[in-house]
């Protein structure tokens, strides 16, 4: 178990980057799935089917086969995704700015299949809204973008925030893929580096990557148990 | 009571739900200030062509007109006309998340850009109008369902509308808050809001309104003054379903 002492800078590197791919995934999966959920409940059928066909293409489709075409699609559509290349964001995210894209893909791919999910999540809460609220506001005069703002999307947040929470928890593991689509020094990547170049047991190794995704993970769930504790109450 | 053009007229409307024929041939106009009463059995489509008048139900075919214009289909245009004809549902949908006040002013701020403070002052005065002024900050599910269904009449109120209409609004009630809610629809009937309601309240029909539509199966079988409606029952199936309702 010397590893994990010996080699501790490597598993806090390993943990920070992932922690990185994270943030940055999630946000972008947040913002892209509210999108894509708008699309999936507008009265506008073109626009609903664009949203439907996303969630159909994303959801069905495995992590790792939306990460080789991320890792070797667009290299080959001649794009280094270098419109991730965001200014402040990437002096804090390096990895973000640097000449080897492997990061910018991997972030991609994560961002593309989260937010099927994230999209989903968020349209089961509108669909927790009795019909009769979206009715009464229509019925107001109010427009479809007034009627989201202003009386369905506070009312589904309840209802959502708890399936949101799994798919970003799921989302935490599901980055482990990345160190094998050329993300050098994330958290599962160290253990191929530790294991195969430098020699140390396997199983060692693998207890001190598990903790790293268990601190992201398990502080989020119990978040997640206060958040819907607080709502019991409030009902 | 009526003058000039009538405000709402349909003409030859047809409606289905998959097989169901839920609306068959209806053609009906509503004078300006005239309150039209829709009564008959349950699954009549009463509740349905109280629905398409504000287009919360698209019809199939036929034509309904309001102050003068064809329903608009969509977007903005249909926004506009539901602005203008209040709705009153049979379980309340005032928004759950807003107080009593904010429900009341929602629709004036966002929709007819009216300053808050206006529209608050406005608020307060319909909340006063119908009796729960005293309730305007709390939430709907701290009200008894008389008030929230008072509070949603206040609400379809402030948007200042040329005809509202009722979607069963008692049904939902306990007994002894029926007659605050129904209170309150005749004082705006005596005022000369032009109202189309759909109820079993056959005391209210008797007193307030001008004129008493029967449905039955999809189809508006008769439509007369209340008095003679009550006396006098044309059809069969109106002698029978008043039998049914007036010997208990």
């Amino acid at each position: 178990m010397n590893v994990l002492i010996d080699k501790f800078d490597v598993f806090a590197g390993g943990f920070w980057l992932t922690l990185q791919i994270c943030i940055l995934a999630a946000i972008g999966a947040l913002i892209l799935g509210a999108i894509v959920a708008v699309l999936r409940i507008s009265p506008v059928p073109p626009l609903r089917a664009v949203g439907t066909a996303y969630v159909n293409v994303f959801r069905n489709m495995p992590l790792t086969v939306v990460m080789f075409f991320a890792a070797f699609g667009l290299p080959a559509l001649g794009s280094n995704a270098d419109f991730l290349r965001i200014p402040v964001i990437d002096s804090l995210f390096t990895r973000l700015g640097t000449d080897l894209p492997y990061f910018r893909f991997a972030l991609i791919a994560l961002v593309l299949y989260t937010a099927a999910f994230v999209c989903e999540a968020l349209r089961s809460g509108v669909n927790a809204v009795p019909a009769g609220q979206a009715e009464a506001a229509r019925s107001l005069g109010l427009t479809f973008g007034q009627n989201l703002r202003h009386v369905v999307l506070p009312q589904s947040w309840q209802a959502s925030v708890v399936p949101l929470g799994s798919v970003i928890i799921a989302m935490i593991k599901n980055s482990a893929l990345a160190g094998f689509f050329g993300v050098v020094g994330d958290l599962s990547a160290t253990a191929d580096q530790l294991t195969g170049a430098e020699g140390y047991a396997f199983i060692p190794v693998a207890i001190g990557i598990s903790i790293g995704y268990l601190i992201m993970t398990v502080p989020l769930g119990a978040l997640l148990d206060r958040i819907e504790k607080r709502q019991a109450v409030a009902r | 009571m009526t003058t000039g053009e009538p405000l709402i007229v349909l003409d030859a409307v047809n409606k289905w739900f998959g097989p169901l024929h839920v609306l068959d041939d209806v053609s009906l106009s509503v004078g300006r200030g005239e309150v039209v009463v829709v009564i008959g059995p349950s699954g009549s489509g009463k509740s349905t062509l109280c629905r398409t008048i504000n287009r919360l139900e698209p019809i199939n075919s036929g034509t309904i007109t309001f102050d003068g214009q064809p329903l608009p289909a969509e977007g903005k245009p249909l926004a506009k006309l539901r602005s203008e004809v209040g709705m009153v549902f049979q379980s309340f949908n005032l928004f759950a998340h807003k107080t009593i006040l904010e429900n009341v002013t929602l629709g004036p701020i966002k929709v007819r850009k009216e300053k808050p403070t206006a529209a608050r002052e406005r608020g307060l005065a319909l909340l006063d109008r119908v009796g729960i002024a005293n309730q305007a900050d709390k939430f709907p599910a701290q009200l008894s369902g008389g008030q929230q269904q008072r509070a949603a009449i206040a609400r379809a109120l402030a948007m200042q509308p040329k005809a509202m209409l009722f979607d069963e609004p008692t049904s939902a009630l306990d007994p002894e808050m029926v007659g605050e809610v129904l209170d309150v629809m005749t004082s705006l009937a005596r005022d000369g809001m032009t109202m189309v309601v759909v109820t079993h309240e056959m005391g209210f029909a008797r007193h307030a309104a001008n004129r008493v539509i029967f449905m039955a199966d999809g189809q508006l079988v008769e439509d007369a003054p209340p008095a003679e409606f009550f006396a006098n029952p044309r059809s069969e199936r109106a002698r029978d379903f008043l039998s049914k309702i007036l010997t208990h």
